[in-house]
């Protein structure tokens, strides 16, 4: 009894969490402009955005394909980044380590407009051009502290005798770290990457202070732009359907085999 | 011979400085200059006599509270159910609780404006309470989830051998115990929310402006110097709010997503 | 029904986690004001027979009693009896006064009287003006005592402890063994203490219940235990001991390691196989061999801080492991006497392996989970419930799991002189037991081969 209202209650919770989702679904699949009007079923717009994926010339599709770019190279930039770092601050001690991490926690624990508005002083006080590359350093800002976070667990786990025990066998510093350090560190890596690459796809704020005025859009600003002016494109409903849909697979995959290897562990 | 591995980290110590802390300077730099580069307290004065930022500034506060308020006391059942293993066996549901935050809030925001649109309620500060827990509970119901998950099952059963039933053992052992997950959960509603700008907006179909909105507003329309005043004032009410957090619990949080 | 003295009674007590026995049938009585010890190796079910007493499980089938009243069905917070928990289980977010004041506040003792006893029971566990201190904070021994002192605060009729000194160092470990002995003595309550530490439940108990797989091996005194052991596995889980194969000629002679001896057993038969134990110490060694029983050849020699520990091969080819003031030099030839009250002879478990299994035509069957080859067999068919035997050494080990029938890991091993004994838990979680030379390590993941003429078959006719 007790454990059937728990489940109701999490079912009418994720019920309302997912209905503005499915909403937007179910209206990809028809072609009126507005949302809640339903014109009979079609996949028209699903055709247009492909066909705009295909020319290119699209303004959604140019942001859908900033978006991603951007996210790749942050987390790129930010995995070695934070990796080092991470080694780098594990082997500090004391008022230095503590000082270095509480500096780390900062673009964490800060709000995305203050980091945006931030970074754009940074910017006008240097003297930077605003575009492409200031919105890739803002991102790769608030993308390494992730990285530095899943990494340093992985370094506390790591035997430090492993890393002398390569030197001892006659390594060189760079091989040890090579063939001994970053495969042990190598599941700190993927997640921060890919914390970061999420971190960065789902970013405004701070692209949006830090972008200038040269045009440039990810999907989240150009988002902020259309609604503004009144009227989502109606392309806007299928991308963000497939998106969800890829999120949604991956993440049950991922998990699906975490779950299936967890057990196996346990069963030994 | 080799550099010593601590050293690694002056690269990053060095991009800290220039991309996180210069910036903090600058924006109580700019709080306290005009227009010509002179040293003023104009600007912080004029937040603090102009009626209308101070109501948006007490509303942005009313609003981020409240909003933090509904999502704990939705989220906490949640969670406390998601971790007791004899109500919930299935790792779906909770994974089902933590993908929204992978989509983008902007996206999912003017889903459930559109929804509410649909539904004919008319925008205003109740769909903007409610969007908004729809935007944060996932952030509210992970961490109180991880905490209670980790918890050493032998604490209540402790306090159950010790006589508490089974009321006194959660009032007693295991809310008190999930305190740090409470104060992580509340730290990553009430910040984002509190400084909220595009997603008021699209909520309230911007009947509602709030101090985000004002901040973006006057940085926008060149007005630097006031916009870095309101966001130094942002960033005092930031500070206050992190003290009744500990150390770095919100990003330990984070970093267990995956 | 109860006797007076018996306060906590298990009746054919059974319980199973996800299909596995943990508890089988299991029956118990312990007696008011006993130290009680449960005693075994990790997943012998010890810990469940403790966490059905405090009532955190619920058996299958059987009874618990308190006080000849049932309580199966009553929640832990409404039984007297409390718990020392492993890993002490403090509460994090309370200090030292306010953990132990936990339960008499829960049963709104007043204020007045919550301060006078939790003084008072600091004060027996040697920790008065401590009552501030944050629990995390203080060092593992003082943890332990507050522990103690939460539990005991609320007077408890019976006080369980699980593994309460497992995360002590060896000094401190000893320290509290006495302490805990001595509040045993002065508080006179049942006191269940659960351990797979031999020499801790030897020197505290009043009873020890020695476990293992889920069934109790024996109940006894720790020198009833340890003279005299029912079984290998008692004689091998309890201190030091040579477990050899033997045959019973008749009564009070028995023939191991290739010589009669004379011994006081009776009522094992004539000429049946049986195990025999010999504690080290057990085993006279002198330099002369005349008027030895069998005599030897010692090959190591180790001292032990008061006794010299020697492997003698002796002169029917088996290694005996002798313990003896008086040092022997590797190489030197010695003559050996045992008396018979020192030879413990036990009732062997089984002779061979003996299993449930299904002909899937007529000559192959399927046993453990694998398909093995037996060899056509008169009268078999295709579905065929059989029963399969398979002497201990036919059983043929690989070291690599993917080469054999069915693959299995060494469960756990015993040295008998001239060959090991071990025990294979297969991967289809069934037991197999195997007489090698060859030396394996505990955990060792094996391959298993059985020869189709070793396996014995006959129809099983049970439904």
């Amino acid at each position: 009894m007790k454990k059937f209202f728990a489940q109701a209650y999490i079912w009418f919770l994720l019920i309302l969490l997912y209905a503005p989702l499915v909403f937007i679904g179910i209206f990809s699949f028809t072609e009126s402009r507005v949302m809640g009007n339903w014109t009979g079923f079609s996949t028209k717009l699903y055709s247009n955005l492909f066909s705009g994926m295909m020319q290119g010339d699209s303004a959604l599709m140019a942001a859908v394909k900033n978006t991603l770019l951007i996210a790749l190279i942050a987390a790129a930039i930010s995995t070695l980044l934070g990796t080092i770092a991470a080694i780098g601050i594990f082997n500090l001690k004391g008022r230095k380590k503590a000082g270095i991490q509480f500096l780390n926690n900062i673009p964490m624990i800060n709000p995305d407009i203050i980091t945006g508005v931030s970074l754009f002083l940074l910017f006008i006080f240097l003297g930077f051009s605003q575009g492409y590359t200031t919105v890739v350093l803002a991102h790769i800002t608030f993308c390494t502290p992730y990285v530095v976070l899943n990494v340093m667990p992985k370094l506390a786990q790591m035997n430090p005798n492993t890393y002398e025990a390569a030197l001892d066998l006659g390594a060189t510093p760079g091989q040890a770290l090579r063939k001994v350090m970053i495969p042990q560190l190598r599941p700190g890596m993927v997640s921060g990457f890919i914390l970061a690459f999420t971190m960065s796809l789902d970013d405004f704020a701070v692209t949006f202070f830090t972008r200038g005025t040269v045009g440039l859009d990810t999907l989240s600003t150009y988002i902020y732009t259309d609604a503004r002016k009144g009227g989502l494109t109606p392309e806007l409903r299928p991308l963000m359907t497939l998106i969800f849909a890829t999120i949604l697979i991956l993440l049950v995959i991922i998990n699906i085999r975490q779950a299936r290897l967890a057990k196996k562990a346990a069963a030994k | 011979m080799t550099i010593k591995r601590s050293s690694w980290s002056i690269p990053y110590l060095i991009f800290l400085l220039i991309f996180v802390v210069l910036p903090l300077v600058l924006i109580a730099i700019y709080a306290f200059q005009d227009g010509e580069g002179g040293f003023t307290f104009e600007n912080i004065a004029r937040f603090f006599t102009d009626q209308d930022s101070l109501s948006t500034f007490a509303l942005s506060l009313e609003v981020a509270i409240e909003n933090t308020a509904i999502c704990l006391l939705l989220g906490y059942p949640a969670a406390y159910i998601l971790a007791r293993k004899d109500l919930n066996r299935s790792a779906v549901t909770v994974i089902l609780f933590i993908l929204p935050m992978w989509i983008n809030a902007l996206m999912r925001t003017l889903a459930t404006a559109e929804l509410f649109n649909v539904m004919g309620v008319t925008l205003g500060k109740g769909t903007l309470l409610f969007g908004m827990a729809y935007d944060y509970l996932p952030f509210m119901i992970y961490p109180i989830y991880n905490t209670l998950n980790k918890m050493d099952k032998s604490y209540s059963e402790a306090a159950e051998d010790l006589g508490a039933t089974p009321g006194q053992v959660f009032r007693k052992v295991t809310l008190p115990l999930s305190m740090p997950g409470i104060t992580s959960g509340i730290m990553m509603v009430f910040m984002p929310t509190v400084s909220t700008f595009a997603i008021s907006e699209f909520l309230t179909n911007n009947k509602i402006k709030l101090f985000g909105t004002i901040i973006q507003e006057n940085i926008n329309s060149s007005m630097w110097n006031y916009g870095a005043a309101l966001a130094l004032i942002m960033l005092v009410i930031i500070g206050i709010t992190t003290l009744f957090n500990d150390e770095d619990e919100a990003g330990k949080v984070e970093g267990g997503l995956i | 029904m109860t006797q007076n003295d018996v306060i906590i009674r298990l009746q054919n007590v059974s319980k199973a986690f996800g299909g596995k026995q943990v508890l089988d049938n299991i029956s118990l009585d312990i007696k008011k004001g006993e130290f009680v010890t449960l005693l075994g190796p990790s997943g012998c079910g010890k810990t469940t027979t403790l966490r059905l007493i405090s009532g955190f499980t619920t058996p299958d089938s059987g009874t618990v009693y308190m006080d000849g009243k049932d309580i199966s069905g009553i929640p832990p917070y409404k039984r007297p009896l409390n718990t020392v928990f492993q890993r002490y289980a403090l509460f994090p977010h309370l200090d030292v006064y306010d953990n132990i004041a936990f339960g008499l506040k829960l049963a709104k003792v007043p204020e007045k009287e919550i301060e006078q006893r939790v003084r008072k029971v600091l004060k027996m566990v040697s920790m008065t003006d401590y009552e501030d201190r944050d629990v995390e904070s203080l060092s593992g021994g003082q943890q332990q005592r507050v522990a103690i002192a939460r539990a005991l605060v609320n007077q408890p009729k019976v006080l369980l402890l699980d593994e309460p000194l497992s995360a002590l160092d060896h000094k401190m470990r000893q320290d509290m063994q006495i302490e805990l002995k001595e509040m045993h003595q002065k508080l006179g309550i049942t006191f269940i203490y659960v351990t797979h530490d031999q020499e801790e439940a030897l020197t505290l108990s009043d009873t020890i219940v020695v476990m293992n797989e889920g069934k109790i091996q024996q109940i006894g005194t720790p020198a009833d235990i340890y003279n005299e052991p029912v079984n290998s596995f008692v004689a091998d889980f309890i201190g030091e001991s040579n477990i050899l194969n033997g045959t019973m000629i008749e009564d009070r002679k028995v023939n191991f390691i290739g010589h009669d001896f004379p011994c006081v057993d009776e009522g094992f038969g004539t000429n049946n196989p049986v195990d025999v134990v010999i504690r080290p110490e057990d085993i006279y060694i002198m330099s002369h061999t005349e008027n030895a029983q069998f005599t030897g050849k010692v090959t190591s020699c180790i001292f032990k801080g008061v006794h010299y520990e020697m492997l003698v091969d002796t002169d029917s080819g088996y290694e005996l492991m002798i313990q003896d003031y008086n040092a022997f030099e590797p190489g030197s030839e010695v003559g050996m006497i045992i008396k018979p009250v020192d030879i413990q002879v036990m009732r062997k478990e089984r002779l061979c392996n003996t299993l449930e299994g299904v002909m899937t035509d007529d000559s192959h069957v399927e046993f453990l989970d694998g398909e093995f080859e037996c060899g056509a067999k008169a009268g078999l068919e295709e579905g065929d419930p059989v029963t399969v035997e398979i002497a201990f050494d036919a059983v043929e080990l690989l070291d690599h799991q993917e080469e054999g029938q069915i693959a299995g890991e060494v469960h756990s091993i015993l040295y008998k002189g001239d060959h090991y004994h071990l025990i294979i838990l297969t991967e289809s979680g069934g037991y197999l037991y195997v007489d090698t030379q060859d030396i394996w390590d505990k955990g060792d993941l094996v391959g298993i081969t059985i020869k189709p003429s070793d396996i014995k078959l006959s129809k099983r006719n049970d439904n």
